[in-house]
């Protein structure tokens, strides 16, 4: 259904899966730039690794399921899933590991359901869970930041700690790793420390985490392009961040010295990505406007809340998923009123 | 009434065709909670048996003298009786895998397997045909029970049978299949996402197997073939 529009010059809203996973894949250009620069070349070289692993999963199944594998690779969505999971994961994660997880996205996820536009789970961050509650130890052994790094991996270097899990000589995880900010803002507040102390290391920067908040500046830039684009409208990503940003305000307002301001919980971790890249998903969303701001809101809310008081220093991928699942009820209940049908009363 | 099922096809139903558990999904909460190693899954899938043969076999004797309206209540009392002599002697003779199985012990008593089993069958079977129905039926739990247990023991640790000793005796200590200390596991698969996540693979794998089946059948004999059979492949 392609209606052509009188008068130029109009930019036409792109309207095929490949062209709107195509722009999602440039929006996330500026951000993986940005932790390729501050994290490595192992980012780099992990969403390479998951892409080709996508597109291989993605053309084996389709295959078994007796269909023409071009249609399915060629829409792009599992590349998009790929990139999405790749810079999800630690940059040094070891290559089988993301092989596993690519195959629980591709292969059980989203083909078992039926493939593109029928699975109820986000699959990049289905298969983040899976691993992060199998391999919990390889999956939060993040690099430190460039600038704080004593150590910065060459790209061969970051090949072969991917391939072999070797490290260069003279260096053990401990010395190369580091905490991201919300483990560290964790586990010193666990340790009874005030914001004010706890602020005192090198690792922060004005909002988040030193490079980690530049890594979500850039993933905005992504993420208002795609606004701009129309490939994503602003109902998703604003209640989320509302929401986040909310629930964070109200504690940091009751005890400024426990709880972070509310900035911090916006440029740390994954919110920016999940906000504009992840919970936005038109798969797994909810498709009536009304109901993608409850979605929003709730995702934003149980962000913190894990965060907060849940069992893992960052919660996008929890909160998103647990979204997934109440998608199809926020639906049902927010289906705008058929013109006609039915008034204020029934 | 229909004529009688002969014994083989109570069997066949009983461990495949109309397997409790992954046809009737019927007894989920002991299949998706014990099932964290093959040998949990075993023990319970032998508790499971017991208790439901016993049940059917009894059941079925009193079925002329219980009134319908308090059936239920004498099925129940006739399953915790006997789940109440399973629990103990488990308590007596394999102490370990009491205590590992616990609770889920005496939670065989709501097992819905067994009540449907004694509604369904027994109470309109004779004796020995219930007790035919209550072993093929707990066999065929037994395997899926031990399958799924395996499945996730071996894909989280990398052993299969762990610990066998506890329920089998010390002979069964060859048992053990194991990958080696350096195995990195999935821990997912013990959790419980692994159990949901297992079951529902087992059943899709039942389900190719049963349509590979049906297909060779119908390529065996083209004249004769059912039309479901044709109507399936010329679906897909």
């Amino acid at each position: 259904m392609k209606s052509t529009i009188v008068s130029s010059p109009h930019v036409p809203r792109a309207n095929r899966v490949d062209q709107i996973m195509l722009q999602v894949l440039l929006a996330l250009v500026p951000g993986v730039a940005a932790m390729i620069w501050f994290f490595g070349w192992g980012v780099l070289i992990n969403v390479v690794l998951a892409v080709t692993f996508a597109v291989l999963a993605e053309a084996t199944v389709v295959l078994l399921r007796g269909r023409r594998p071009w249609p399915a690779v060629g829409d792009l969505s599992a590349v998009v899933t790929a990139v999405l999971f790749a810079i999800s994961v630690p940059p040094t994660l070891p290559w089988w590991l993301t092989l596993l997880g690519i195959l629980f996205a591709i292969v059980l996820v989203k083909q078992l359901y039926g493939g593109m536009g029928y699975n109820p789970f986000n699959p990049a961050m289905a298969a983040y869970v899976f691993l992060l509650i199998s391999y919990p130890v390889a999956m939060t052994t993040w690099l430190a930041p460039s600038m704080l790094a004593e150590h910065g991996f060459t790209f061969m270097e970051s090949l072969r700690a991917i391939l072999t899990g070797a490290l260069p000589p003279g260096l053990d995880w401990d010395a190369v790793s580091s905490a991201t900010p919300l483990d560290e803002m964790r586990g010193k507040l666990d340790l009874d420390m005030t914001i004010e102390e706890i602020r005192q290391s090198p690792l922060w920067g004005s909002f988040g985490g030193r490079g980690w908040e530049w890594v979500g500046n850039w993933f905005l830039l992504g993420g208002v392009y795609l606004l701009w684009r129309r490939v994503i409208t602003w109902h998703i990503p604003v209640s989320m961040l509302t929401g986040l940003l909310v629930s964070a305000g109200v504690f940091w307002l009751i005890d400024p010295q426990t709880h972070p301001f509310p900035a911090f919980h916006l440029f740390s971790g994954a919110a920016i990505l999940g906000a504009f890249f992840i919970a936005t998903d038109p798969v797994t969303a909810c498709t009536t406007k009304r109901g993608q701001v409850i979605f929003g809101a709730l995702i934003g809310v149980t962000v913190y809340v894990i965060r907060s008081w849940g069992g893992y220093p960052d919660a996008i991928a929890f909160a998103v998923l647990l979204m997934n699942i109440a998608a199809p009820t926020i639906d049902y209940y927010t289906q705008p009123r058929v013109f006609g049908h039915g008034g204020e009363r029934g | 009434m229909s004529a009688p099922q002969s014994y083989a096809s109570i069997v066949g139903e009983g461990i495949w065709s109309n397997n409790q558990m992954l046809v009737a999904l019927l007894g989920l909460c002991p299949l998706l909670a014990t099932t964290t190693s093959a040998t949990n899954g075993l023990g319970m899938g032998l508790a499971t048996t017991a208790v439901i043969a016993c049940s059917n076999g009894t059941v079925s004797l009193v079925r002329h003298l219980v009134r319908p309206e308090i059936r239920i209540p004498v099925f129940v009392l006739v399953i915790a009786s006997f789940v109440t002599l399973v629990e103990l002697i488990m308590q007596a003779y394999f102490y370990e895998m009491y205590l590992v199985l616990g609770l889920f012990i005496s939670l065989i008593v709501v097992n819905c397997m067994i009540i449907g089993r004694a509604e369904a069958f027994a109470s309109k079977n004779r004796v020995d045909r219930a007790l035919v129905d209550g072993l093929a039926v707990g066999l065929g739990a037994t395997l899926v029970l031990t399958t799924l247990g395996a499945l996730r023991e071996f894909v989280a640790q990398g052993t299969i049978f762990y610990q066998a000793d506890l329920l089998l005796g010390e002979a069964a200590k060859g048992l053990t299949v194991s990958l080696g200390d350096d195995y990195q596991g999935a821990l997912i698969a013990i959790l419980p996402p692994g159990a949901f996540i297992g079951l529902g693979l087992m059943i899709a794998l039942k389900n190719v197997i049963d349509k590979l089946v049906r297909r060779l059948k119908t390529a065996a004999k083209p004249a004769h073939s059912d039309p479901a059979a044709h109507a399936e492949a010329a679906a897909t």
